[in-house]
């Protein structure tokens, strides 16, 4: 995988089969990315389980939050990682221990490790690196688009709503974007 | 269309921002004629308000109808977002407000529109924000006017009204040694003429009045960001960078990215400034971009046609338009709009300042008003008008004198346009 630009084919495969998400580096602290992000992704509909040893035992959006993703006890699809660069190589390892293994290894904007996401490759993993996976749902179901943001991408087909909501869109499953 | 294909500068103009609307199927960009949006609940309305969820509150803030003229002219400028207002003027004074603190300096170079040398030396002054002034035809200007205190540089692509075309890259690199973002207003190229981020702009701003609109029937302005400053470096652009204490503490700069600049305008500057773009107005400039490159290519040729006619006319002194070979401007016309040197372009006329007034007064088919990009063709004598509360000096460093006439070329038949000019330079 070109780690420098990602067909939007492939982000959207992985937001599509994901459900289960473990995020590395979760903060309880309600003006933080990593807060924004698990409450996004909460209310899309995934399942969000905070990783954090600081906060361990505790709830994050009525989320437990667990010291370390071998603590998680059920299998898990996505790791997203909302920590320093160097911190992945680790979290990759202990991704690659778990059994049964998560599909897709994400490193959140910011945080790139070419190491790690070899390593996750060669173990048959989808990586995704230097990208908010709330950005990219925004992007492809059409609502980042209220912010004005480009998502260099053009449809003719109506934007799907998702959750029997009117001001949330969906990725429209099952549908191509263009 | 496959995924990775990526779409072309006419394509994005029809399509970008624009999907069938998600609720009625409506393939026309709807009017969302209305102040407010309900919310679905309580805690989708604290998402929007915490700015955790994408979605509408306020028109103040955000509408459907100006989305779709955000992300239009961001797909067609290669930014990564972009903000809509009420104006250029508007775009000016929120851009200056996301980045100036009080007591700070910006650069800027002195063949700008009138309207904008007012605004910087006049109305910024109250916020204690200064401008140092450079000259656009001449980089090392603006390396001599960088001091600590600089916080931004200021240019226009194409400037108003004397069809300087500018150095972008020469200044961009300026921009860069001395750590400040590089603004290019690129109202008078319209991107489909010139992209200032490929040259090294950080910030584009347009007055979506003129071209990019293009008929003459509303005002409006755009903000794009280039996604390409470092905001969190150095703790120099404190609205970016530290806690917003308006948003709880969040740090806008480290929550949104490549777009951080755009969404800081908006939740920021648009929100407390209030100078929000009517959607309707907004409707009218997104259905003006769908032809933009097929007008502008009509006004770069009839521009060139006219110029031509002026510069072997008895009456006329001298042409400054950069289309025409020979120009001082025609080799970096070439570099940064190789398409067309634009409509807009000035010439003396013989006589000076009486015969000036004389020619805009004798006209049939231009109108005499101050604007430009429209489909019509206008004429001013900047002296008697937009400039005429400058100095004399200050008049003509921007290009304005008093034998100066700018003419904004239209898209009607160019032997009409060639034969007003005619009939007005005859009686003058």
């Amino acid at each position: 995988m070109n780690h420098d630009s990602y067909p939007d084919a492939y982000i959207r495969e992985i937001l599509d089969s994901c459900r289960v998400i473990a995020m590395v580096g979760a903060s309880a602290n309600t003006v933080r990315p990593s807060y924004f992000v698990l409450k996004y992704m909460l209310e899309k509909g995934y399942r969000v389980i905070p990783v954090n040893p600081g906060q361990a035992g505790k709830d994050i959006l009525g989320q437990r939050v667990y010291a370390s993703l071998s603590d998680i006890p059920e299998p898990i699809d996505m790791v997203d990682i909302f920590r320093a660069s160097e911190a992945a190589d680790g979290i990759v390892d202990e991704a690659l221990a778990l059994e049964p293994r998560p599909k897709v290894i994400w490193m959140q904007l910011s945080v790139r490790n070419d190491e790690a996401a070899a390593k996750a490759e060669a173990a048959g993993l989808k990586v995704v690196m230097n990208r908010c996976p709330k950005i990219e749902y925004g992007r492809l179901s059409g609502e980042i688009a209220w912010a004005g943001v480009n998502r260099r991408t053009v449809s003719s087909k109506r934007p799907v709503l998702s959750g029997g909501g009117f001001q949330r869109l969906g990725l429209g499953k099952g549908r191509t974007s263009n | 269309m496959s995924e990775d294909h990526v779409p072309g500068f006419n394509t994005l103009s029809i399509h970008a921002g624009a999907q069938p609307d998600p609720t009625t199927g409506a393939r026309a960009t709807p009017i969302y004629q209305t102040t407010s949006f309900v919310f679905e609940d309580v805690d989708h309305a604290a998402s929007l308000f915490g700015l955790q969820a994408f979605g509408n509150i306020y028109t103040r803030i955000g509408n459907p109808t100006c989305a779709v003229l955000e992300e239009r002219v961001a797909a067609l400028e290669g930014g990564t977002a972009a903000l809509a207002v009420a104006s250029g003027h508007a775009a000016q004074l929120i851009v200056m407000h996301t980045l100036l603190q009080p007591g700070d300096e910006f650069i800027a170079g002195t063949q700008l529109y009138g309207g904008s040398i007012n605004q910087f030396n006049h109305a910024f002054k109250k916020f204690d924000w200064h401008v140092a002034w450079a000259d656009s035809t001449d980089v090392s200007s603006f390396e001599k006017a960088v001091t600590p205190k600089t916080k931004a540089i200021f240019i226009e692509s194409v400037a108003n009204p004397g069809g300087v075309v500018v150095d972008i890259e020469g200044i961009a690199q300026v921009a860069r040694r001395a750590g400040v973002p590089l603004i290019v207003d690129n109202t008078l190229a319209s991107p489909y003429l010139c992209r200032p981020f490929e040259h090294g702009a950080d910030i584009v701003v347009h007055s979506a009045t003129k071209f990019l609109g293009g008929h003459g029937n509303s005002i409006g302005g755009v903000i794009v960001d280039g996604g390409t400053f470092n905001w969190m470096r150095e703790g120099r652009y404190p609205t970016l960078s530290e806690p917003c204490e308006s948003y709880q503490g969040m740090v806008l700069g480290e929550t949104f990215g490549n777009f951080a600049f755009a969404i800081a305008c908006r939740v920021l500057g648009l929100r407390d400034l209030g100078a929000a773009l009517s959607p309707f107005n907004a409707f009218l400039l997104v259905t003006g971009i769908e032809t933009l490159s097929l007008r502008m290519d009509r006004h770069c040729a009839n521009a060139v046609a006219v110029a031509e006619f002026l510069s072997s006319h008895p009456k006329v002194a001298w042409v400054s338009y950069s289309g025409l070979p020979g120009d001082r401007y025609h080799a970096l016309q070439q570099k940064y709009c190789p398409k067309g040197g634009g409509a807009v372009f000035t010439f003396g006329v013989k006589g000076g300042y009486d015969a000036g007034v004389k020619v805009v007064s004798n006209v049939q088919l231009f109108s005499h008003l101050a604007n430009i990009g429209d489909t019509r063709s206008l004429i001013i004598h900047p002296a008697s008008t937009t400039h005429r509360q400058l100095s004399d000096q200050q008049k003509t460093s921007a290009g304005a004198g008093p034998d100066v006439i700018r003419v904004s070329i239209g898209i009607e038949d160019k032997e009409d346009i060639i034969a007003d000019l005619d009939q007005a330079l005859a009686s003058a």
